[in-house]
């Protein structure tokens, strides 16, 4: 299957006029991940016969011509958790567990019958942002693959960049969707946090983590929500907000809608290409009846700062029950409880978790949690008044995803610091609990340029109505990699 | 030198909710190993946890019992610790926002009132249950993880041991009639955290505390604080200093042990729980739950004894537990007279359950049958002699008072027609006894009675039996 | 602020992780480093401003007291590394003279 030729409209339309069945679909996406993973390697596990399985038996029922994602074979990050299905948050400490219940999200999309094709690769405990940070592979760039495909979602952006499947779900916890998204020339969302159930997702920052979808045009990342959205009772989080049908309307444009554009966000440290592109992005809009104004978020600067102390904070405790009892990794050389605890972390997790760990610990730890923790909340409190009152004259923020294109594989992650700063334009969503999408708008050098768009809370439609007019008005999503079987 | 003891409690008790405090799974005594457990409670990666309602509400009704501010604005804590029993490695709890504050209760020991003060209360979560084994392994039982604890956190106005006895006393009476425990310390359900320092008399800062954790038994709570004070107090007048450390109470030599010393405070790193959001308690929300709450003992007290008129005593005794309180006030209900009802439940009814080691609930007496065994004494179809047999009956075989005295045929004779008979054929055969009478002796009526209650096997009403035998004397 | 390697040692020992000389050498100068970036925040006035821990808009949210029937225990031993007679098994601390 030619995933650069088809959307999920398409898909649907061949799946229910049987002019292919689920399992050739399903077949020709499995020999798809094979011929293209030894470029990209997206994936840690590719689950064959229980896809071929899902797909023999939807065959037998037949496809519902109202379901559009029924039959659809999907990519899903490995930190989503999957009954059955072997799923490690690319960490050696849960090398080998194997799930006994589903997350929320693969339930609805059980539901939606959309079939687990295999499980992707990410930053371990989707912390970092190339997937250099997994333990068991480095994924590679769709369009060049010395780059990175960013993270923590990499082998979700990778995987559908590349054509090995129509689309995936990833998570977002500081940019981890949008930011790969970018790197990628593709569509990625982080939802509204509490929009997407938590319920299965293997929490890193409880308070900013958020699952959403990767696809390569607007209306099936759309789509593609609507199917995973709403209230859960195992999720306190979850918001009871009603969920809209986020692709209905989706073509009205954007005329006399009002966008803001964040003068730091195209202020020091963003490339020049990058800024063009974005400014050429903002041309786009304007002509297509927007207005579009420079506004200040001027807290955003410490927006990374904060992120990296709540973030840590809340991941230190999250990531405590994995020691050596329950599941995951046990160490083998212990003589007593505190050696299981301790070799078995020490052994199981990777320098990247353990410096968030420490620094989380530091940061609430007794004597700093005032400095560190509860300055870095109330500054948070900060962020979320500079959004509130560009809200309240604006339906959209736009600016850059990410302040360079993809970088090179070893390139930054020596030193931390910088590797962090490659969030800053991300983060700040997060923080605030906003909805995000970076979309493709523009190349450089070969390489992708992403256009992030911020909406209010529970605002996504505005978002992808914005997405859908800049997509339709411009052909940066119609391009595609030079890889598998196109040359 | 002269010293003053301060005692400070942290009680933890388990609330008596259909499921855990932040997992569906049921709360269960006694259960196999690990079978009242889900994902949650195991803190499987991806889950979350989810509130319990009545778990907060039940926190809520110790609060107003104790007369604590409820506070409004709540959210929980993380509390982060590595042990087995603690599978996600935090405890769930109140450090920022206790569901309660500022309250108190009264004792009194040697006839002195006081109030001790409540610091704070918080609703959390219990542990599974961590057991060392010889074999150099522990095993973990994950089934009660996550039963709703409330932990309630004394002021430092506990003087002495007698008065930390009476204030777990206290405390456990007033629990057990908000309805929202059984208390039963035998099952761990209530256990206690004992706090002792000593210092000398009028010395402005209190002396350093060590602690005693996890007891369950009242007895020990009293013992070891009391050791402890008078230990403290050697170890000052020796020129020693107290260190800040855990010590253990043991029970065959009745002292205090050390177990480990404290070096600085434990780093909990307590944290806003982020999976959690915070919850507001409204004006309504409290006014339903105080209405919820069931007649506090001191209460009932002034009922029994302004309505009933109950001696202050009995009162008191009958209201010790809400098991007691309860049964005596639905034998009430049912038609016995509050004083005989009284009698009954402090006399015969204490005594069986001392003697046989059980509780109230635990015997097949109903508040029915001792009702309407009591209406027969009441309207004189039994004695009390005979009453003590069906006492004897009702206590362990459920059966049904009145139909067991007719099957027996124990109904009193009442009936002088029937009586006078018998008196007759006694005083012809005592001829002895009248000469008694007559020359004074007052006794002889009671060897007279006893052979007519002899005769009747004990079934004559005496009261009957002392009218009719003294107006036959008189004839003769 | 400059973090020592003591005080990385005692965090690390919070968080049950441990390191070698070289590795606690490595993590206390990228601590330090992050701990610089992060004391950016002291520049920022948050005199009486309130804390952000939720931004969720679904406040006040509670369960119903049910309770659900306990998990298949077989099933959420499926992933145990040790256990015996439906406990899970570890190591005993040996530091505590409570045990056994």
């Amino acid at each position: 299957m030619d995933y650069f030729a088809n959307d999920l409209t398409s898909l649907h339309d061949l799946l229910v006029k049987k002019e292919i069945s689920v399992t050739e679909l399903t077949k020709e996406t499995l020999a798809a991940i094979k011929e293209r993973e030894q470029k990209v390697a997206a994936f840690l596990s590719v689950d064959e016969q229980g896809a071929l399985k899902q797909a023999a038996e939807l065959d037998q029922k037949g496809i519902d011509a109202d379901n559009i994602l029924a039959g659809i074979p999907l990519g899903i990050k490995d930190n989503i958790v999957t009954k059955g299905l072997t799923t490690t948050a690319a960490s050696k400490i849960l090398e080998n567990f194997n799930p006994i219940y589903d997350a929320a999200v693969i339930e609805k999309l059980k539901a939606a019958q959309t079939i687990t094709i295999g499980k992707t690769n990410l930053d371990e405990f989707a912390m970092g942002g190339s997937t250099e940070n997994s333990a068991f592979k480095t994924t590679k760039n769709a369009w060049d693959q010395t780059k990175v495909p960013g993270g923590s979602s990499g082998g979700s952006a990778a995987a559908v960049a590349a054509g090995e499947v129509v689309a995936s779900l990833g998570s977002d916890t500081g940019g981890s969707i949008r930011q790969p998204a970018s790197f990628n020339g593709i569509v990625g969302v982080k939802p509204t946090y509490g929009r997407v159930s938590r319920y299965g997702l293997i929490a890193f920052a409880s308070s900013l983590d958020q699952i959403g979808p990767f696809t390569r045009n607007v209306k099936d990342n759309a789509q593609l929500l609507n199917a995973i959205s709403g209230a859960d009772p195992r999720d306190f989080t979850s918001s009871k907000h009603e969920v809209p049908d986020f692709a209905q309307g989706i073509a009205a444009g954007v005329k006399g809608m009002r966008i803001a554009v964040p003068k730091e966000y195209l202020g020091e440290g963003i490339a020049a290409d990058v800024k063009k592109a974005i400014k050429d992005a903002i041309s786009v809009f304007e002509k297509l009846g927007a207005t579009v104004d420079e506004v200040s978020l001027p807290h955003s600067k410490y927006g990374v700062p904060v992120y990296y102390i709540i973030a840590s904070s809340e991941a230190s405790s999250n990531l405590q029950r994995f020691d050596g009892i329950r599941y995951g990794h046990r160490a083998q050389e212990v003589k007593n409880l505190e050696d299981v605890y301790v070799k078995s972390r020490s052994e199981g997790f990777g320098d990247e978790v353990k410096r968030r760990i420490m620094l989380g610990t530091f940061s609430l730890s007794a004597g700093t949690y005032d400095a560190f923790f509860k300055k870095a909340a109330q500054v948070r409190t900060l962020i979320c008044q500079d959004f509130a009152q560009v809200f309240a004259k604006y339906d959209l923020i736009l600016g850059p995803t990410t302040p360079t294109t993809a970088f090179g594989i070893g390139e930054d992650i020596k030193d931390p610091v910088t590797m962090y700063m490659n969030d800053i334009l991300t983060i700040p969503v997060n923080l605030a609990g906003l909805p995000g999408m970076s979309l493709p708008a523009g190349y450089s050098k070969g390489l992708p340029i992403g256009l992030q768009l911020i909406a209010n809370q529970f605002d996504e439609k505005t978002m992808y109505r914005a997405g859908y007019a800049f997509e339709q008005e411009t052909d940066f999503h119609k391009q595609v990699p030079m890889i598998g079987g196109q040359n | 030198m002269n010293f003053e003891t301060t005692i400070g409690l942290e009680v933890h008790i388990e609330m008596k909710t259909a499921s855990k405090a932040f997992s569906p799974a049921p709360v269960n005594y006694g259960a196999e190993p690990n079978t009242n457990t889900n994902v949650v409670d195991w803190a499987f990666p991806g889950v979350l946890p989810t509130i319990n309602k009545r778990a907060l509400e039940f926190g809520m009704r110790a609060a107003l019992a104790l007369h604590c501010d409820v506070t409004r604005d709540i959210h929980f804590d993380r509390k982060n610790y590595f042990y087995p029993d603690n599978p996600k490695a935090y405890q769930i709890t109140q450090a920022q926002t206790p569901i309660g504050r500022h309250g108190w209760l009264e004792i009194e020991v040697d006839g002195k009132k006081k109030k001790i003060g409540i610091e704070e209360m918080h609703v959390e979560e219990d542990a599974g249950k961590n057991t060392h084994n010889p074999d150099g392994y522990s095993y973990v039982d994950l089934n009660r993880q996550g039963t709703p604890l409330i932990e309630i956190v004394s002021k430092p106005d506990i003087s002495s041991a007698d008065e930390a006895y009476a204030y777990l006393t206290r405390l456990r009476q007033i629990i057990q009639f908000t309805g929202i425990s059984d208390v039963k310390m035998e099952e761990g359900s209530m256990r206690a955290d004992v706090n002792v320092s000593v210092r000398p008399i009028g010395a402005a800062e209190l002396g350093t505390r060590t602690e005693m954790k996890n007891l369950n038994s009242f007895e020990h709570v009293r013992k070891g604080a009391h050791y402890e004070s008078r230990r403290q107090q050697r170890v000052l007048m020796a020129g020693g200093k107290i260190r800040q450390e855990t010590r253990r109470f043991d029970e065959p030599s009745g002292e205090t042990i050390l177990m480990r010393v404290k070096e600085g405070a434990s780093d909990y790193r307590y944290f806003p729980e982020p999976d959690l959001p915070p919850i507001h308690i409204s004006d309504e929300w409290v006014q339903e739950v105080k209405a919820s709450i069931p007649e506090m003992p001191d209460m009932r007290r002034k009922r029994y004894v302004d309505d009933w008129g109950l001696p202050e005593y009995d009162a008191n005794v009958l209201t010790q537990t809400k098991e007691m309180s309860d049964f005596f006030e639905e034998t009430v209900a049912q038609g016995a007279e509050p004083k005989l009802a009284g009698n009954w439940l402090m006399g015969d009814v204490n005594a069986y359950l001392n003697a046989n080691q059980i509780g109230l609930l635990e015997t097949k007496l109903t508040p029915e049958h001792l009702a309407t065994m009591i209406k027969l004494i009441q309207d004189a179809t039994i004695s009390s002699k005979i009453a003590k047999k069906v006492f004897k009956e009702i206590v362990a075989n459920d059966s049904d008072p009145k139909a067991w005295v007719e099957k027996k045929g124990l109904v009193q004779l009442s009936d002088p027609a029937v009586l006078q008979p018998i008196i007759d054929d006694v005083l012809q055969n005592n001829e002895k006894s009248i000469e008694d009478f007559k020359n004074g002796k007052d006794r002889a009526i009671g060897f007279l009675v006893g052979q007519i209650m002899k005769q009747t096997r004990g079934k004559a009403n005496p009261k009957v039996v002392n009218q009719l035998l003294l107006a036959s004397l008189k004839k003769l | 602020m400059a973090i020592s390697e003591d005080k990385v040692a005692h965090v690390a020992g919070l968080a049950k992780l441990t390191f070698s000389k070289e590795e606690l050498q490595k993590f206390t100068g990228q601590m330090d480093e992050i701990i610089n970036m992060v004391q950016q925040l002291s520049d920022v006035d948050t005199t009486g401003v309130e804390v952000t821990t939720h931004v969720t808009d679904a406040v006040d949210t509670m369960r119903e007291d049910k309770a659900v029937k306990g998990m298949d225990r077989e099933l959420l031993m499926k992933n145990v590394p040790d256990h015996q007679d439906g406990f899970i098994k570890v190591p005993a601390i040996i530091d505590e003279s409570e045990g056994a």
